[in-house]
C-alpha cells in the first residue's frame, strides 16, 4: 500500500470539523477531525438524501447531515437507527500531521455514484426513490452490506 | 471470561423490553436465562381485546418469536413458574425444581386479577381477563353458552364485555359503581358510553352488588357456574363468569423472598429493589414512588432506564409519568386525562351534544388546564393532554380552547379528525408526506408502540406536531398503545438532563463562557455534545456574555457557518439585505451582472420584500458577496432577518406615517441580532395594514396618533395573530420598546423557540409587566441589546471578525 495521496496538513482541518477533497471524477471526499485529532473520511453523500456530509456539525464520531440532521458514524459510515443507510468510507492516513488518502480510492471509489451535487430533477427523484424503499426495507442487516460500494 | 448471568423471572412485554434494549446496549455482557409461567413466547398483551372480539389472531400479536430468543442465546424456560428466589445462593427454582443461578435478577411479574372473596369464585367457569389462556377460555365459552356476566366496567371489563357480545354471547356488565369508568370519565361520559354500549346490546346492571356465584352441581356451590346472586336477592343466568374488577401487582413470590413491598415491589429511580442490590423488577409488579403503572408507555420507559443500568452504563433514572386512558372498543372514542371531575376552585367548558354523542368537559384551575374528558371526538386529547403536562396558561386561548387545536389555526392534515375514516393512501403527515398506510406498516413491522417512536421511524409528526392526535389514533388502532409523558421537565437532548432552563440559569449564575465550560458544570454525557444541544449552548454563551463568550462556528448550522442557506442540492442561496424592502438601480444592476457572472439558475422575490438568488455554488459565495456590495441578509440565520414595510405616508395617499422609514430605521439598528430563533417585523403605514403586521414577530402599525405594537405574530406551520402588546407617539419609543421586548427574548427565550411559543410559555402579562411597566428595566434592556449589537460585524466583509473560516469555501486538490 505504498500509494497514499497527500491532501491536507491535519490543522488544515477545523477540530470538529471538515473539509471537502475534490476529486478528478465523481462525488468530493469529507475529511472529518474530531475533537481529540482524529481524522475519517466519507464521500460526501448523506445515503438519505445526498447532503453534503462535509457541511455538517460534527461531534463525537458522527457527523449530522446538513440537510435533514441523520447522524452518520466517521467510523463505518452507518446511519444512527432507526435510520437505515451508510454512506461510503475510504482509508485516511495521518503521520507527522499530513493527511493522506489511497490514491487508488480517491480516483475510482464510489465514482459511479450517481448523485452528485447539483444532481439533475430526474436523478434526484430516482435517489429519494431508492432511499425510501430502503427504509421500508425490514430487516436492517441486510441492508448493511448493500451501501458499501468496492472499487 | 464468563459473562454474568441474568435471570428475568416473567416473560411479559416490560420484562422483555428491558432485554431488548439491553442487547441494543450491552449484547455480550450476559448469559440471560428467562422464565415464563405462560407457554408462549412474549406477546402484546393489550391486543388481547382486539383477539377476544376477533378482529387480531394470536400469531398476529406474538412481538418475540421463539427464535429470538435464540437468535441472542436467550436460555428460556416456557410453562414454568418460578417458586422461589434464594437471595443467599443467588438461585432461582422453579416449581418443576428448574433451578437457575443468577448474579442479577430481574423481577418482571406482571399483575394478577382480582378475584372477588365471594362464595363460588373457585367455580368452573370463573376466570380473570389477564393472558391467553383467559382469553382462549372466553373465545371457548362463546361457542358453547350463552350467557357472560362480566364483574367490574372498567376498562378491561368493557373490553372484554364487548369482545364477548361480538362472539354472540349474551352479556351482562356488573358494575359497583354509579357509572361506567368511573375512575376515567365524569357521569355525563359515562352514561354516554353505556347508552352506545346498550345500543350495540350489553346489558347493565349498575350499582348492583354481587353476593355469590351459583354452581349447576350439588347445592349451588360446586360444579360449573350458573348465575351470579346479588344482595338484594334478585339473580342474571351466567355460564361464564370474567372477574374484571382491577388488577394488583403480582408480588407474591418478592414478598417471599424478603423483598420490600408496598402496593408494588419497591424500586427507586434507577428500578433497582431498595432491599437487594441484584435485584431490579421493572413492570405492573413494580412500585415506582408509590405508583405502579399499568400502561405500556411507562413501562417502556422503565424498560429503557433499566436497561442502561444492567449494561452497568450507570444512566438514566425514570421519573414517573403522567398517564391518560383511551378505550379500545372500536367504533367508540374516549380520552380522559388528569383531574376530569373539577370540583371546588374549577371552573368547567363543556360542550355537550348527546344526540350526537359528542362529549367534552374541560377542566380549568388557576387559568390552567387540569383536567379533560372527551367522548366521541378525541382528535384534541393528545393536545389538551400537552396542555396539561405544561401547566401553562390557558388565559390566552381560553375562548377557543373548547374548540381543539385546529381552531387556532392549523394547516397540513385538511382538518381530518378520525383517523379511522381515512384510507391507507390518505396523507396524515403533510409535512413529511406520510400517509396513513405508511403509518400502519411502521408499527406492524418494526414493532412500535409510542408516538415518539412513531416519529422516530416515520417522521410522522415529527415536525410541526399538528397531526399528532391522528398518529395517536393510528398508533392505538393498530398496536393498541397508549402514551404518555415523563414530567415536563425535559432534557435539552439526549446529552443531558438539564432542560433550556436550567442551561441558561447556569450559564448566567456561573459565569459560564465555554461550550466545554458547560458541559463539564452540568456533568454532560457525552464528549462533545450533539448537533441539537451544541448550536443552542452556542447561542446562550454569545447571548448571555457579548464582547466575552467566543462564537464557535463549529457548533453553528452549516447556514450560520457558511453565512448562505444550503439547499436540497448542496448549494446555496444569496440574499442580500435591501434597508426595509427599499433598493436602487445601481443595487439592482449589480445583482444583475452577478447573476450574469456566476451563472446563478434561479432569482426570486422573497415574501420578506428581498431578493433571492438561488443554486450559488459554495466556492462562488465570497465573490458574489464581493461584488453585490451590499450587507449580509441573514436569511439564512436565527436572527434578526427583514424588516418588511408598506410605502407608507411618503406615497400612499392613504398613509398616516412614514412606514418605509420607521422599517428603515428599525433594521438598521436591529441588524446583526442573533436570537433564539428567526425574528421578523413589519411596519404598516395605516391600519389596512398591507405590510402584514399581524404576523410578525413585532408587527408595528402607524395610525395617526402613533403606533400600535403586535407581538408573537407568526405566519408560519400555525398562523398566530400577534397579540396588541402598546402604542406609542414617536418613533424613538417605537425602537426602544421593540428592541426591549426582543432583547428579553434574547435572554430568556430557548433555542428554536419563537416568540410566539417563548410568550406562551412565560405569558404576555410578564412580559409586559417588564418591559412596559418597568420603566428602568426596559431602559436597561434597550440598553443590553445596543451593547451587544455596537460593532457586531458583517460576516459576508468582515470575515476575520465573525469568524467566518473562509477555508470552507476551498475544496481541497490532492498533489
Amino acid at each position: 500500500m505504498s500509494d497514499w495521496k497527500a491532501i491536507c496538513r491535519i490543522d488544515d482541518i477545523p477540530v470538529l470539523g471538515a473539509r471537502r477533497v475534490r476529486r478528478p471524477a465523481g462525488v468530493d471526499v469529507a475529511v472529518f477531525r474530531t475533537a481529540d485529532d482524529r481524522v475519517f473520511a466519507l464521500l460526501d453523500r448523506c445515503p438519505h438524501k445526498g447532503g453534503p456530509l462535509s457541511q455538517g456539525i460534527v461531534f463525537g464520531e458522527h457527523v449530522a447531515c446538513p440537510l435533514h440532521n441523520w447522524a452518520i458514524s466517521l467510523v463505518d459510515g452507518e446511519a444512527r437507527a432507526p435510520d437505515i443507510g451508510c454512506a461510503t468510507r475510504f482509508a485516511v492516513r495521518v503521520e507527522d500531521g499530513e493527511v493522506s488518502l489511497l490514491a487508488g480510492e480517491v480516483e475510482t471509489l464510489a465514482v459511479d455514484d450517481a448523485a452528485s451535487a447539483g444532481v439533475d430533477p430526474a436523478t434526484a427523484r430516482r435517489m429519494t426513490e431508492e432511499v425510501s424503499s430502503c427504509a421500508q426495507s425490514q430487516d436492517p442487516r441486510v441492508e448493511k452490506t448493500i451501501p458499501i460500494v468496492s472499487a | 471470561m464468563t459473562k454474568m448471568k441474568l435471570v428475568m423471572v416473567g416473560n411479559g412485554m416490560a420484562g422483555v423490553r428491558t432485554l431488548e434494549e439491553l442487547l441494543k446496549i450491552a449484547p455480550d455482557l450476559y448469559d440471560i436465562t428467562v422464565f415464563g409461567a405462560e407457554p408462549h413466547p412474549n406477546y402484546n398483551r393489550i391486543l388481547l381485546s382486539p383477539v377476544l372480539a376477533g378482529e387480531q389472531t394470536i400469531p398476529e400479536i406474538v412481538l418475540n418469536p421463539l427464535a429470538w430468543y435464540a437468535e441472542h442465546g436467550i436460555t428460556l424456560h416456557l410453562g414454568k413458574t418460578v417458586a422461589q428466589i434464594d437471595r443467599v445462593r443467588r438461585v432461582v427454582r422453579a416449581s418443576d425444581g428448574t433451578e437457575a443461578a443468577y448474579d442479577r435478577l430481574l423481577v418482571a411479574t406482571g399483575s394478577t386479577p382480582f378475584i372477588l372473596p365471594v362464595p363460588g369464585k373457585s367455580l368452573e367457569g370463573v376466570i380473570g381477563y389477564r393472558d391467553i389462556a383467559d382469553t382462549e377460555a372466553m373465545i371457548d365459552a362463546a361457542t358453547k353458552y350463552k350467557h357472560a356476566v362480566v364483574i367490574g366496567g372498567g376498562l378491561l371489563g368493557l373490553e372484554a364485555a364487548n369482545g364477548l357480545m361480538l362472539r354472540g354471547m349474551k352479556v351482562t356488565v356488573v358494575h359497583i359503581a354509579p357509572w361506567l369508568m368511573e375512575r376515567q370519565l365524569d357521569d355525563v361520559a359515562g352514561g354516554l358510553l353505556r347508552k352506545s354500549l346498550s345500543d350495540r346490546g350489553l346489558d347493565f346492571l349498575i350499582g348492583a352488588q354481587t353476593e355469590s356465584l351459583v354452581g349447576d352441581a350439588g347445592d349451588g356451590g360446586a360444579g360449573r357456574v350458573k348465575a351470579v346472586r346479588f344482595k338484594d336477592g334478585t339473580q342474571v343466568p351466567a355460564d361464564l363468569v370474567v372477574m374484571a374488577a382491577g388488577i394488583r401487582p403480582n408480588t407474591a413470590l418478592a414478598e417471599a423472598a424478603g423483598l420490600h413491598c408496598q402496593r408494588g415491589i419497591t424500586v427507586t429511580d434507577t428500578l433497582q429493589t431498595v432491599t437487594d442490590a441484584r435485584i431490579w423488577a421493572v413492570g405492573e409488579c413494580a412500585a415506582h414512588r408509590g405508583i405502579a403503572y399499568g400502561l405500556v408507555a411507562p413501562l417502556f420507559e422503565q424498560a429503557k432506564v433499566c436497561a442502561t443500568h444492567l449494561a452497568e452504563f450507570g444512566i438514566g433514572r425514570y421519573l414517573g409519568s403522567q398517564v391518560s386512558t383511551k378505550l379500545k372498543v372500536t367504533g367508540i372514542d374516549l380520552f380522559s386525562a388528569g383531574d376530569f371531575m373539577g370540583g371546588a376552585g374549577c371552573d368547567e367548558i363543556v360542550l355537550s351534544d348527546p344526540q350526537g354523542g359528542v362529549y367534552k368537559k374541560l377542566v380549568i384551575k388557576d387559568d390552567k388546564l387540569v383536567g379533560a374528558c372527551l367522548y366521541g371526538d378525541t382528535v384534541d386529547g393528545s393536545w389538551y393532554f400537552k396542555l396539561l403536562r405544561e401547566g401553562r396558561s390557558v388565559s390566552d386561548i381560553r375562548d377557543r380552547l373548547m374548540f381543539g387545536e385546529s381552531s387556532l389555526g392549523d394547516a397540513g392534515h385538511q382538518g381530518q379528525n378520525k383517523a379511522a375514516a381515512m384510507a391507507d393512501a390518505d396523507e396524515v403527515c403533510g409535512c413529511n408526506g406520510v400517509t396513513k398506510g405508511t403509518i400502519c406498516k411502521a408499527i406492524k413491522d418494526k414493532g412500535l408502540f409510542t408516538l415518539d417512536d412513531v416519529r422516530k421511524h416515520t417522521k410522522a409528526s415529527a415536525s410541526c406536531g399538528s397531526c399528532t392526535g391522528l398518529v395517536e389514533q393510528i398508533i392505538m388502532a393498530t398496536a393498541g398503545g397508549d402514551y404518555s409523558t415523563t414530567p415536563k421537565k425535559k432534557g435539552m437532548c439526549g446529552c443531558t438532563d438539564h432542560s433550556h432552563g436550567d442551561v441558561r440559569e447556569s450559564i448566567r449564575q456561573l459565569h459560564l463562557l465555554t461550550i466545554a465550560d458547560i458541559q463539564r458544570a452540568l456533568s454532560w454525557r457525552t464528549p462533545d455534545g450533539c448537533s441539537s444541544c451544541r448550536p443552542a449552548l452556542n447561542y446562550y454563551l454569545i447571548s448571555t456574555w457579548p464582547k466575552e463568550a467566543k462564537d464557535d462556528p463549529q457548533s453553528r448550522y452549516i447556514n450560520e457557518r457558511s453565512h448562505a442557506n444550503i439547499q436540497k442540492d448542496g448549494t446555496y442561496s444569496v440574499i442580500p439585505r435591501m434597508w426595509g424592502g427599499e433598493t436602487t438601480a445601481a443595487e439592482l444592476r449589480r445583482i444583475a451582472d452577478v447573476v450574469d457572472k456566476y451563472k446563478i439558475p434561479t432569482v426570486k422575490v422573497t415574501g420578506g420584500q428581498r431578493i433571492d438568488l438561488l443554486g450559488v455554488k459554495k466556492e462562488d459565495l465570497q465573490d458574489v458577496w464581493r461584488d453585490i456590495g451590499m450587507p449580509s441578509g441573514h436569511a439564512y440565520a436565527k436572527a434578526l432577518r427583514t424588516v418588511k414595510t408598506c410605502v407608507g405616508s411618503e406615497w400612499c395617499r392613504f398613509g398616516t406615517q412614514d412606514s418605509t422609514q420607521m422599517g428603515k430605521d428599525l433594521e438598521r439598528g436591529l441588524w446583526r441580532m442573533y436570537a433564539p430563533h428567526k425574528v421578523k417585523l413589519a411596519v404598516s403605514g395605516c391600519p389596512r395594514n398591507c405590510a402584514e403586521s399581524g404576523i410578525k414577530d413585532v408587527g408595528i402599525i402607524g395610525v395617526d396618533s402613533g403606533w400600535e405594537l403586535y407581538v408573537g405574530g407568526n405566519g408560519g406551520i400555525k398562523t398566530e395573530a400577534g397579540q396588541f402588546f402598546c402604542k406609542v407617539r414617536t418613533s424613538d419609543e417605537v425602537m426602544e420598546m421593540s428592541g426591549a421586548f426582543l432583547q428579553l427574548y434574547r435572554e430568556e427565550g430557548w433555542y428554536l423557540e419563537r416568540t410566539v411559543h417563548w410568550i406562551a410559555r412565560v405569558g404576555l402579562d410578564t412580559i409586559k409587566q417588564r418591559v412596559l411597566d418597568d420603566v428602568a428595566n426596559r431602559k436597561a434592556l434597550w440598553e443590553r441589546l445596543q451593547f451587544a449589537l455596537d460593532g457586531e460585524p458583517d460576516p459576508w466583509f468582515e470575515h476575520d471578525k465573525a469568524a467566518v473560516d473562509t477555508r470552507q469555501f476551498i475544496p481541497l486538490v490532492p498533489a
